[in-house]
């Protein structure tokens, strides 16, 4: 069952387009993460979602119920901004108490200081609502304080304690953890993934981070200029694109792309190297992309490409070497061991070796050659 | 006070240690010059006070001959206005002080005129920011056609001075037969252009995520002013507080103007008039003494909020 749909959403500012026509389904319980580069429209298609931006066209569909028209407040879903937005002049137990003071009491008793007097069994009742969810984030110690007097990651939690009191159908996350320092961060990332198993509710994620797309989300969906490039869970999209686009969007390093073309018998080559066949014989211009891992080390004057060590990039556990190939303007990337490295200097010659099953070939447009694995046959 | 006190020493520690280690206190012509055209500057602007300060402790002789310092020498003299009334000259004996002041509240209702100073100035705030506090919202933060030509003509109307429409709308609230009211006195000041330039200009440095949680956790956009927006704001609301109570306290012209009769009304300053051209020439004591009790709200109100009155000021928006 979809929870959340998104049908034919449209908008533009002024005279620019912002979100060309998105559809999206978003199904009950799932961590979706939109992801995409920066300005590509996530954020708006966030609040439309939310409700604090209208759509220039389309429909957004929760539980199987319109609501385009409806008011953010109505809908019931949670925002988590990347300001965390908290009420700089309440305590974290007020801030944390007004959806539900907002949702849950008549006018009268939402009156300041004779509220609290009328309906003193009900801000009880609120009050115990927010104990318990203070418990699950331990934020507990925190709640007489105001925001000013704590630290990001704690405001963080503050925001996430305000979203989650009143039980909604969904929360939206807009770059939550983007204002806190890196580890905190990859802290904060398996925190959510457990959060969201624990409560089982619905969460749509934005972020321009894919690796925080990568680690936490069943589903994710990589948008570009407005569009949504491709819909898919993390090691499909990463291991499958569909497109250049995408391909080079997701994975740290980034996708190598070499430039290859096929001959009129199906040959697929790259920079005088052969790769494989196709059984296709279109002769044409592609973009071949090969991940790092799927790149080895060879000896020089051994088969494959050649090139000259630029940088090596030691991460501990591993080594990406950064090497110079003549016919391509970016170095190529490769994942390397320390070992295997270990008396490489910079600027000695080195040959590459690919794993040509793993090759993603792209044609002149972007868009993805599919062929059978079998039909692409290393003859390097 | 004391803080001014405090931030001139804290200044002045690090020069002080410099000055040390160069061998003592180092003479700079320019900072003399400096501080000398402000102190000189500072005396100027605090000349009057003094004279208004010194003339209510004075016998109304050490005024005319300029005698007897600043606190005059407080001896006994007689009360010409008494003796007319048919006393006894040693009844008729009072000490400088206490003649001033005891006879700027007898002579004149000066409790009344306070409160209706109190009346008018805090009716004038509440609503203006009533008023205000909305408008400056909607110029800020909503979106509609036409919002840039509205904030224009909030700017425009920023230029025009009061003295230039008084007559029209003397004209306007004589029609509605409103002089001599303290609807006169207030309905001209209820909006406050400049009150919602200030208050949009502090409201652009409020970020719209919390607008939007504020939306999201289900306040109306008029909550969403009173509950959020204004407890954020208290700073640059305080600001505008002094300016606007200092204007509307002081104001001599607008009450002169739409008062003409009905003494209940006076506001402070008119009340200073009640001193002046008497049959027994001026009575400079009693007035300076309204004078000093005039201006004592606005001076306790102003160093009681000082600190938070520059804030505001500097529109520091909230981090
Ligand atoms: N209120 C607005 N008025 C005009 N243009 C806007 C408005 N809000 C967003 N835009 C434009 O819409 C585009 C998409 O903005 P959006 O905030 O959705 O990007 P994003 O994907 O969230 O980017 P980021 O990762 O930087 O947050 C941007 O080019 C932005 O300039
Ligand atoms: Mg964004």
């Amino acid at each position: 069952m979809s929870a959340i749909a998104l049908e034919g959403i449209e908008k533009s500012f002024g005279a620019t387009r912002v979100l060309g026509g998105v559809d999206l389904d978003i199904r009950a319980g799932e961590f979706l993460t939109l992801v995409g580069p920066s300005g590509c429209g996530k954020s708006t298609l966030l609040r439309i979602l939310a409700g604090l931006e209208a759509p220039d066209r389309g429909r957004v569909l929760i539980g199987g119920a319109e609501v385009t028209g409806l008011r953010a407040a109505a809908r019931n879903l949670a925002m988590v901004f990347q300001s965390y937005a908290l009420y700089p002049h309440l305590t974290v137990a007020e801030n944390m108490m007004t959806p539900l003071k907002l949702r849950d009491l008549p006018r009268a008793a939402r009156l300041p200081v004779l509220g609290p007097l009328l309906a003193r069994d009900r801000y009880r009742a609120l009050r115990a609502e927010v104990d318990r969810t203070a418990r699950i984030l331990k934020i507990e110690p925190l709640l007489d304080r105001k925001p000013g007097q704590l630290s990001g990651g704690q405001r963080q939690r503050a925001a996430l304690g305000r979203a989650m009191v009143r039980n909604p159908v969904a929360f939206l996350m807009d770059e939550p953890l983007s204002n806190l320092d890196a580890a905190l961060r990859v802290h904060m990332r398996a925190e959510l993934s457990e959060l969201h198993r624990r409560l089982g509710t619905t969460f749509v994620y934005v972020t321009h981070d894919q690796a925080e797309a990568l680690t936490m989300s069943d589903r994710m969906a990589v948008m570009q200029d407005g569009a949504i490039l491709q819909t898919g869970a993390p090691e499909e999209v990463y291991a499958d694109p569909d497109s250049l686009d995408v391909a080079r969007f997701v994975g740290s390093p980034a996708i190598n792309i070499l430039p290859g073309r096929i001959d009129g018998t199906g040959g697929l080559g790259a920079l005088g190297t052969a790769l494989g066949r196709f059984r296709t014989t279109d002769a044409q211009k592609v973009a071949i992309g090969l991940r790092p891992e799927h790149l080895s080390l060879a000896p020089a004057g051994a088969s494959g490409f050649e090139g000259a060590v630029r940088h090596r990039e030691n991460l501990g556990a591993d080594v990406f070497l950064h090497v110079d190939v003549e016919g391509i303007d970016r170095p190529v990337v490769l994942r390397t061991t320390p070992t295997e490295t270990r008396d490489l200097a910079i600027g000695a010659a080195v040959g590459i070796d690919a794993d040509a099953r793993a090759a993603l070939v792209f044609d002149e447009t972007g868009r993805r050659l599919r062929f059978e694995a079998a039909e692409l046959v290393r003859i390097a | 006070m004391a803080d001014v006190g405090q931030a001139a020493f804290r200044n002045a520690a690090p020069r002080a240690v410099d000055g040390a280690s160069s061998g003592g206190f180092r003479f700079s012509t320019r900072e003399a010059i400096k501080h000398a055209v402000l102190i000189l500057g500072a005396l100027i602007v605090l000349l009057p006070f003094y004279v208004m300060v010194s003339y209510s402790f004075k016998a109304p002789h050490e005024i005319m001959q300029n005698t007897g310092g600043f606190f005059g020498a407080q001896e006994l003299f007689r009360d010409d206005f008494c003796i007319k009334l048919g006393n006894a000259e040693e009844d008729c004996m009072v000490r400088p002080l206490n003649y001033n002041y005891t006879t700027a509240f007898e002579k004149a209702p000066l409790i009344r005129y306070l409160a209706n100073g109190v009346i008018v100035t805090v009716s004038i705030f509440l609503i203006q920011v009533l008023v205000a506090l909305p408008c400056a919202y909607a110029l800020a933060k909503l979106r509609f056609w036409g919002r840039e030509a509205v904030f224009g003509l909030v700017l425009f109307c920023l230029l025009i001075p009061v003295h230039a429409i008084a007559l029209p709308l003397y004209i306007m609230l004589a029609q509605l037969g409103l002089t001599n009211s303290y609807a006169a006195l207030i309905i001209p000041w209820t909006i406050s252009v400049f009150g919602i330039f200030l208050m949009r200009q502090f409201f652009m440095t409020v970020p719209d995520d919390l607008i939007d949680a504020a939306r999201m956790d289900g306040m109306s956009e008029y909550s969403i002013v009173w509950n959020v927006m204004l407890p954020t704001a208290i700073p640059a609301l305080l600001a505008f507080g002094i300016f606007s109570v200092v204007a509307h306290w002081n104001d001599y012209f607008w009450p002169r103007i739409v008062i003409t009769g009905n003494r209940d009304l006076f506001t402070p300053p008119l009340g200073l008039r009640e001193f002046k051209g008497d049959a027994d020439g001026d009575n400079f004591g009693p007035m300076m003494a309204t004078a000093c009790i005039i201006v004592t709200p606005l001076i306790v109100a102003f160093l009681l909020a000082q600190r938070r009155f520059i804030e505001g000021i500097t529109l520091s928006g909230m981090k």
